[in-house]
């Protein structure tokens, strides 16, 4: 390579690395680049085991490994939070999903029974059950990266999809509702 | 009022930078001696406006005016003055304000201290920094105003993020500014230098105190966030090759080559195209940085709140100058040739192989930070890189590095055979081999910090062995402080910056013997960790100014004898509803002992325990580098104009 060539090297590589940065910052505003989603060590494998006491009051059941073990249909596990701002953004859609006949097993992460209750009061409740992990134990073996998380277990008991963060429209038309279909 | 007089000087300083680039790219082209001239009182008219910006914002978080938005979501009227104060530079604009600050700092440092400068350079660099200004300033004005007003204004605001509630993290950012900005110095001189066609001794006496200045505060702003991370974090980590870390990282490899490669242009008029290279390569890896951390292209506990339009705009500035810089480089750069040869073997062969391998580093780290984002954008796979690659792929790297850097020092210039060289380093082989075999005898086979004590103990004797060389300590001790005197303090300062790289060499090293473990106490138990027992006095409550604490009280036994009281707190801050850990540490300089308060359960605590041998000579050892840097910049060929050093010595004998 002679002198002249290797003195443009720089250049080049600036001018590629900056084409490539452009397209991070269009991909982040389209959705096509996401630097904080995490993709979870469990897809494709079964849920770990764990078993949650009900919530007193709510009139739910609570949630286990046992419940999660081939339910026979695609059924959603969902984190959340009274304390956490986006789990109010993401509720309309748990209530669509749930109305549409969608089974959406809900668990309160470090969340008082007390306060969980008047959120689902408050919000309406989208959930067939209903797990308590007030010390955060069962969120640990499901590698939870925050709330709200939430969970896509198939036909035969296995994670297909998890999405970080609060789902929304967009989420369920883009995502959710074809993965539901594949795996009805 | 006084915030809408800060936005009116943020306005004002871009107009004075506008007109310090024109004139001072125009007036050099068409041999117009007036406008050259304008450039220095443009700049400090720049710096003046700028600080009075500054000022304005400070005073805003000073007073607590929640009708500045900023203000309102950054600050508190229950936080002590100090954190008020630094929280001016806590948020995206107010670091961008302190950013611009920097920037015009050196700007006036230029115009008033390069006197001796020949106007048309000059002329040119303050060209170029005003054209990185007004870049900033429109990004400020534009995209990221300080000075915004809210209506109606909250009674209160909501609150700095308590983590950044240290006074470590409060004087973090503008050591590690002062670097990147630093950097855009050397920029401009490089810049400069490709527009005029000419890089010679001169130029690279101007740029290596300005590389100095901004590679030594890089090193401070550095192993403070370092030191923040170990002592707030209560990990016991100093470094997590955080994407983030990793970009203030880069510009200081590419800084502490660049002041090795300027050593050569200045004494040999060598390596001219590759400092130049250098120069360009150090200020692009710093915006590179800034773009990083403001753009929300990664995902880091140290990123600002992300706006793509604000991504947009930094990258835009991004390409101006880097890309600008290299196109330049590419047509310019062909031009310059060497003048002084040099054997392979030699002082300047030592300082090509240390530039080799300082960016080879670089490259590592580089493809580490950003190969995760291109896996990501281009095969759509996410991955991570962590410590495991840094560590195994940098340690080929850095040995020979290590090794190096005591050799080079001993050679002279032009050429040198190797045998005396070695002959003078015989004593700090021989020491850093008894240091090796010291740690395997006391510690077993633990190979790896083994080898760190001998690497450390190489370099700080290799810099004894230097320094008592020079001044023939053993030969002829009688006159050695004269010698001493006499010696120049670029010399003692790099002997020192050296030697503070092998103070911190040892500090690693002996981080790989730390040992830690979790316990479950209950008040009254204890735990053994390290040969000392440490015993869980009892937990309380306690407030702070605006926060309350849960505090384990722990005293630290050493065969019954109390050696110290730990009190490690968890603070947890009701505005803006977050908890810190802090750690307690005791530091008896050989050894740190380190405590963490975790989650409590059934009136028992868990406590994290950690014994960190040498974990301050880590920071010691920047320290001791930074302050060989400022050693450098103290000595007196670097204030005083030295066309040559003979000439220099006649004019101070007729004065």
């Amino acid at each position: 390579m002679s002198r002249r060539a290797l003195l443009v090297l720089p250049a080049l590589a600036a001018g590629g690395a900056g084409l490539g940065f452009f397209a991070m910052l269009r991909g982040m505003g389209t959705g096509g680049y996401d630097p904080r989603g995490v993709p979870s060590a469990l897809l494709g494998k079964a849920p770990p085991e764990f078993q949650l006491p009900p919530l007193e009051g709510a009139g739910l059941p609570g949630l286990a490994l046992s419940d999660l073990r081939a339910p026979g249909r695609p059924v959603l596990v969902n984190f959340f939070a009274s304390w956490c701002v986006p789990c109010v953004i993401e509720h309309p859609q748990l209530m669509r999903l749930s109305r549409d006949g969608v089974p959406v097993f809900g668990v309160g992460y470090k969340d008082q029974p007390a306060d969980s209750r008047r959120f689902l009061e408050r919000h309406g409740n989208p959930y067939a059950r209903l797990g308590v992990d007030l010390p955060g134990r069962a969120a640990i073996d499901w590698g939870l990266y925050g709330v709200p998380e939430t969970y896509l277990i198939d036909r035969g008991g296995i994670i297909r999809w998890r999405w970080a963060g609060p789902m929304t429209e967009d989420t369920l038309r883009a995502e959710l509702v074809p993965l539901l279909r594949r795996h009805a | 009022m006084i915030p809408e007089l800060g936005h009116f000087a943020l306005a004002l300083a871009l107009a004075l930078s506008c007109a310090q680039a024109a004139f001072g790219l125009v007036g050099p082209w068409r041999g117009m001696p007036r406008l050259m001239a304008a450039t220095p009182p443009l700049a400090a008219g720049a710096l003046l406006a700028t600080a009075v910006a500054f000022g304005c914002l400070m005073w805003s978080f000073g007073v607590n005016d929640t009708s500045v938005q900023n203000v309102a979501q950054n600050s508190h009227s229950a936080k002590p003055m100090l954190y008020k104060l630094t929280a001016t530079w806590g948020s995206h604009e107010g670091s961008m304000v302190l950013w611009v600050l920097i920037l015009a700092l050196c700007g006036g440092a230029v115009a008033g201290f390069g006197r001796d400068l020949p106007s048309a350079l000059k002329a040119r660099v303050l060209a170029v920094l005003g054209l990185v200004g007004v870049g900033f300033f429109a990004f400020i004005l534009g995209t990221s105003n300080p000075f915004d007003r809210l209506w109606p204004p909250p009674p209160d605001g909501q609150g700095l993020n308590p983590v950044l509630q240290d006074p470590g993290l409060a004087f973090h950012p503008p050591l590690l500014y002062l670097g990147y900005v630093g950097c855009a110095v050397t920029f401009a001189f490089a810049v400069a230098a490709l527009i005029e066609g000419r890089v010679d001794a001169a130029w690279g006496r101007w740029v290596r105190p300005w590389a100095l200045a901004a590679w030594s505060f890089l090193t401070l702003g550095i192993a403070l966030g370092s030191w923040w991370a170990y002592y707030e974090l209560g990990w016991g980590g100093y470094w997590f090759w955080d994407p983030v870390e990793n970009a203030s990282l880069l510009p200081w490899l590419a800084g502490c080559a660049l002041l090795h490669s300027a050593v050569v242009v200045e004494k040999r008029e060598a390596l001219k195209t590759w400092t130049v290279f250098l120069a360009l390569l150090a200020f692009g890896l710093s915006l590179l940085g800034t773009f990083l951390v403001r753009s929300g292209v990664l995902n880091s506990v140290h990123s600002f709140a992300s706006d793509p339009t604000r991504g947009v705009f930094i990258l835009a500035l991004l390409m101006l100058y880097v890309g600008g810089g290299f196109a330049l480089f590419a047509w310019r750069a062909a031009a310059m040739t060497p003048a002084g040869v040099f054997a392979p073997l030699s002082r300047e062969g030592g300082l090509v192989l240390n530039n080799l391998l300082l960016c080879s580093i670089a490259a590592v780290v580089l493809a580490g930070t950003l190969y995760p984002m291109f896996a990501d954008l281009l095969l759509g796979q996410k991955i991570s890189v962590g410590p495991p690659f840094f560590n195994t792929a940098l340690l080929p790297l850095a040995v020979p590095l290590i090794g190096a850097m005591a050799v080079g020092a001993v050679l002279p210039w032009k050429r040198a055979r190797l045998f005396p060289a070695l002959q003078r380093l015989w004593w700090a082989a021989l020491g850093g081999f008894a240091a090796l075999l010291l740690c395997l005898a006391l510690e077993g086979a633990r190979i790896g910090p083994a080898l760190g004590f001998a690497a450390g103990v190489w370099v700080v004797l290799g810099a004894l062995a230097d320094v008592s060389d020079r001044l023939a300590l053993f030969s002829r001790p009688r006159a050695a402080l004269a010698r001493a005197l006499a010696l120049p303090r670029s010399a003692w300062g790099g002997a020192v910056a050296h030697a503070g790289m092998g103070v911190l060499i040892l500090g690693l090293a002996g981080m790989g013997l730390a040992t830690d473990r979790l316990a479950l106490l209950k008040p009254g138990e204890s735990a053994e960790l390290a040969g000392y027992t440490w015993r869980l006095d009892g937990l309380e409550s306690a407030q702070g100014p605006n926060f309350t604490a849960r505090r384990a009280n722990v005293t630290v036994l050493d065969g019954g004898r109390p050696v110290v009281a730990l009190a490690p707190e968890k603070r947890s801050f009701p505005v803006g509803r977050a908890t810190t850990t802090e750690a307690a540490i005791h530091t008896t300089v050989l050894s740190d002992l380190y405590a963490v308060l975790g989650d409590e359960r059934d009136g028992a605590a868990v406590l994290r325990l950690h014994h960190n041998p040498l974990a301050p000579w880590i920071w010691i050892g920047a320290a001791i580098m930074a302050l060989g840097g400022a050693l450098s910049l103290s000595d007196r060929r670097v204030r005083v104009a030295a066309p040559a050093p003979k000439a220099a010595r006649g004019g101070e004998a007729r004065a």
